[in-house]
């Protein structure tokens, strides 16, 4: 399965003088079993980019292509494009709904149509998947933590079994052991049903340790495209974008300034405790 | 969302926008009040010519003001129409069932004058009055309700707080229907019911966040000492100035007028 | 002298309902915290979601009070004072919340800013001083007259912020200011409070799961299960990383290298806390 935007642009009040672009000519494809962050400061059109898609938001310049197909050609069921590219909302947990937490994350199999059998094992599935067991079904959602709630929440659009998962700041809020839970948990659902991945998140650390591809916006315009090891390198440019680098990487580059030959590429501490063990010529 | 332009606030450095919200408040009731005092022409003439000159003082382009209107015309026709068909008296028209009669087509055109002054008077009030200022004056203006009990501050402070709110429970509905959708759910298509029930998703979650809020709001409320309307200031309190004063000066001579126009007009 | 804020002993139990037994249960939030805080000081209260952080603070500005023991605030007692009374507390210790459209009330920025003073009848012109001053302390005196919907989050947080300085607070407590901000928002934020504490001399009592901003301050206070765990300053606890993973924490990145360096035989000292450190550190063991 692939989703493929071709020159997109966004222009939320056309009617107004000068109007103002959200999205301006990206031209990208994702595919099923990859994990891609997604960064860029608030307003530089990210929401924007991830409701196109999956379909909530009509490009008004471009098109957005499903396996080839153009998803917004008459008589193409964009509910297929909504189960193919699950979206999960910035706090999601603001709109569970239901009595319990079992029938919510039903919510979404159900409107596919799917039989009651299936959506109830589809929805277990998911929420074993993100960590929630047998307990949670019959307890009301609003019952939960704040970060059961997300979990719940986010297995809503995991039921649909999407073969996409964009995540919009999926840990905003939690704590640091709830943000690495949640992230570990997203990562084993790339590597073990290869579900692609997009996350959107203000934290380089992130998607630094988690994503094989990033993607960099700015001013409604896609900036970078490339692994994040190679977008890393121009944390200067990034900062005048409003964005940084993972600490380690300016940890590498001062130690170079300093004349420490070491590479200034590294992601994760993991990575900078080698590199400055090798350079120190204690490994 | 879109909101009709009707009443909605219409900045600019104006005579009207600067007087006092309790004049205008004033002045508001005191105009409804005598589109129903005279019945003749000449006194809608002249509530017309009045409400003419006060619009021009408010700097409110009169094509705003109309657009305003459009809201309303179904209102208009709907009245318009009752009086002309199922008024009886001297027939000018006839044919098969249907009737017109003389006074029919007078009370239309009087009920609809009536009305297109009414609702352009009031409108007019608000138009030149920010929100906060028609809260503020309602407050102060109807203070004398205290005496009965009527917890006049907290209505007040209950308007104000709504107003904040209301752009922000919008935008937030906006958002849970966004997310609702990405999980399939439809809010467009089948009949009212079905559309009723495809609105739980909705409102539920909205209700819940309505609910969260006004707990974190009373709780930063408190925290920023508030303890009922005892012992507050105001940033801005309400105070008359002479453009006030000449502005109910000008009120009570029109009034006088207008009752004059009828007593001549009736005889 | 007189201390200026203490926590003696503090309880704090709520009820909640579990709605199939119908029954009440008690849940404790606090238990036997005692704490003094320093006029002037800094400090960062860290620890997991649920730890009791944020009931703590709200002990201290009074929309809590203790079950047993006793807090302090400028010497008046929080449990003894009346509660038609207790306002006068809260202008000592005002609180800035998470959510920055949820705790702003004006229609206008001036408007919201006022809120406070008009609440505990400050005369007009010096309401209209005291709004200007406070505004100019957050930065935000261009945007007095606008509606606050437009502004960005770390703008709604400043302009809440000087919400609470227009009351002339000796301290202001903030529950998780940073929380949904981006991270210029954070920035925005943060600078500003450091700003009020150094140049003000407010003391600052500062909520986060940020561990990052906790570096800077006096003191670092880590609370786990209603009870405070460690307390000390950055690099005092920082250094305690072991325990600080046990309870569901982490500690900045450079200083989590620092730490893996360590382990790994280097000759770093404890709790590094800045790139600078640990670039000198590694300096000058080459």
């Amino acid at each position: 399965m692939q989703l493929e935007l071709k020159s997109v642009s966004l222009v939320y009040d056309p009617d107004v003088q000068n109007p103002k672009k959200a999205v301006d000519d990206i031209s990208l494809t994702l595919r099923k079993g990859e994990f891609a962050g997604l960064i860029g400061h608030t307003g530089s059109g990210k929401s924007t980019l991830v409701q196109i898609m999956n379909g909530l938001l009509k490009p008004t310049e471009g098109t957005v292509l499903l396996d080839g197909q153009d998803v917004h050609e008459k008589g193409f069921p964009l509910r297929n494009l909504r189960r193919q590219v699950g979206l999960v909302f910035q706090y999601p947990e603001y709109q569970l709904f239901e009595e319990t937490v079992l029938k919510d994350v039903c919510f979404g199999p159900k409107n596919l149509g799917l039989p009651k059998e299936e959506q109830e094992e589809r929805a277990k599935k998911a929420l074993s998947r993100v960590g929630l067991d047998a307990r949670y079904y019959d307890a009301s959602p609003f019952e939960l933590s704040g970060g059961e709630k997300r979990r719940a929440a986010i297995a809503g659009v995991l039921a649909m079994e999407p073969d996409i998962l964009i995540l919009d700041e999926p840990t905003a809020g939690l704590d640091p052991q709830g943000r690495n839970d949640l992230l570990a948990e997203i990562r084993k659902l790339n590597e073990e049903e290869g579900t692609g991945i997009v996350l959107v998140s203000h934290s380089m650390e992130d998607v630094a340790a988690y994503a094989s591809r990033l993607l960099v916006m700015n001013h409604a315009r896609l900036v970078y495209d490339d692994t994040p090891r190679h977008v890393f390198e121009h944390y200067k440019e990034l900062e005048a974008m409003g964005l940084s680098a993972p600490q380690v990487v300016y940890v590498m580059h001062a130690l170079e300034a300093r004349g420490l030959d070491v590479r200034t590429d590294v992601l994760t501490i993991e990575e900078a405790k080698r590199e400055i063990l090798r350079a120190l010529g204690r490994k | 969302m879109r909101y009709t332009t009707l009443g909605q606030y219409y900045d600019a450095d104006s005579v009207i926008h600067r007087l006092d919200p309790r004049v205008k408040l004033v002045f508001t009731i005191v105009y409804i009040v005598s589109l129903y005092l005279g019945n003749s022409p000449f006194c809608y003439i002249f509530a017309g010519l009045f409400l003419a000159v006060v619009i021009r003082l408010s700097k409110v382009p009169v094509r705003y003001m109309l657009r305003g209107l459009k809201a309303v015309i179904f209102l208009l026709l709907f009245t318009a129409f009752f009086n002309i068909f199922l008024s009886q008296g001297d027939v000018v028209f006839q044919w098969g069932f249907i009737t017109i009669t003389r006074q029919g087509i007078e009370t239309a055109v009087r009920m609809a004058v009536r009305l297109v002054l009414l609702i352009m008077g009031s409108s007019l009030m608000t138009l030149t009055t920010t929100p906060n200022d028609l809260t503020d004056g309602l407050e102060k203006g109807l203070g004398f309700l205290k005496v009965f009990h009527v917890p006049v501050h907290e209505i007040g402070m209950m308007m104000s707080i709504a107003l904040r709110f209301i752009p922000i429970l919008v935008e937030e509905a906006g958002r849970i229907m966004m997310a609702q959708k990405a999980r399939g759910a439809d809010f467009d298509s089948g009949g009212l019911i079905k559309k009723a029930k495809a609105m739980i998703p909705l409102l539920i979650p909205l209700f819940v966040a309505a609910f969260r809020r006004a707990n974190d709001l009373a709780q930063a409320m408190e925290a920023r000492c508030y303890h009922g309307g005892n012992g507050r200031t105001k940033l801005h309190p309400l105070k008359y100035r002479r453009l006030d004063f000449i502005a109910y000066g000008v009120l009570l001579l029109y009034l006088a007028l207008m009752i004059v126009l009828k007593i001549v007009t009736k005889s | 002298m007189e201390e200026f804020i203490r926590l003696q002993d503090v309880v704090y139990e709520y009820h909640a309902y579990a709605e199939e037994e119908h029954e009440e249960e008690t849940v404790r939030a606090l238990s036997h915290i005692s704490a003094e805080i320093r006029e002037g000081s800094f400090v960062v209260v860290l620890g997991h979601n649920g730890s009791g952080k944020s009931t703590l603070a709200k002990q201290v500005n009074a929309l809590l009070l203790p079950t047993e023991g006793y807090v302090y605030v400028c010497g008046a007692n929080t449990r003894e004072t009346p509660e038609e009374d207790l306002w006068k507390i809260r202008k000592n210790a005002g609180m800035v919340f998470q959510n920055p459209d949820n705790q702003i009330i004006g229609n206008v920025v001036e408007e919201d800013v006022a809120f406070g003073p008009e609440n505990i009848g400050i005369p007009e012109e010096e309401l209209a001083r005291r709004v200007t001053r406070a505004l100019e302390k957050v930065g935000m005196e261009a945007y007095r007259m606008h509606s606050p919907n437009r502004l960005s989050g770390g703008q709604k947080q400043r302009i809440a912020i000087a919400g609470m300085l227009a009351l002339k607070p000796k301290c202001i407590l903030m529950d998780e200011p940073t929380a949904m901000l981006d991270p210029m928002g954070r920035k925005e934020v943060l600078e500003t409070v450091h700003e009020l504490n150094r140049k003000e001399g407010i003391t600052i009592v500062l909520i986060t799961h940020y561990m990052e901003e906790a570096v800077d301050a006096d003191r670092v206070i880590v609370m786990d299960r209603g009870q405070i765990v460690m307390d000390g300053t950055p690099k005092e606890v920082f250094s305690r990383m072991e325990e600080l993973r046990a309870i569901r924490m982490s500690v900045p990145e450079v200083t989590e290298l620092a730490y893996e360096l360590r382990k790994e035989g280097l000759d770093l000292p404890e709790g590094i806390l800045s790139i600078e450190e640990l670039t000198e550190a590694l300096c000058s063991l080459n």
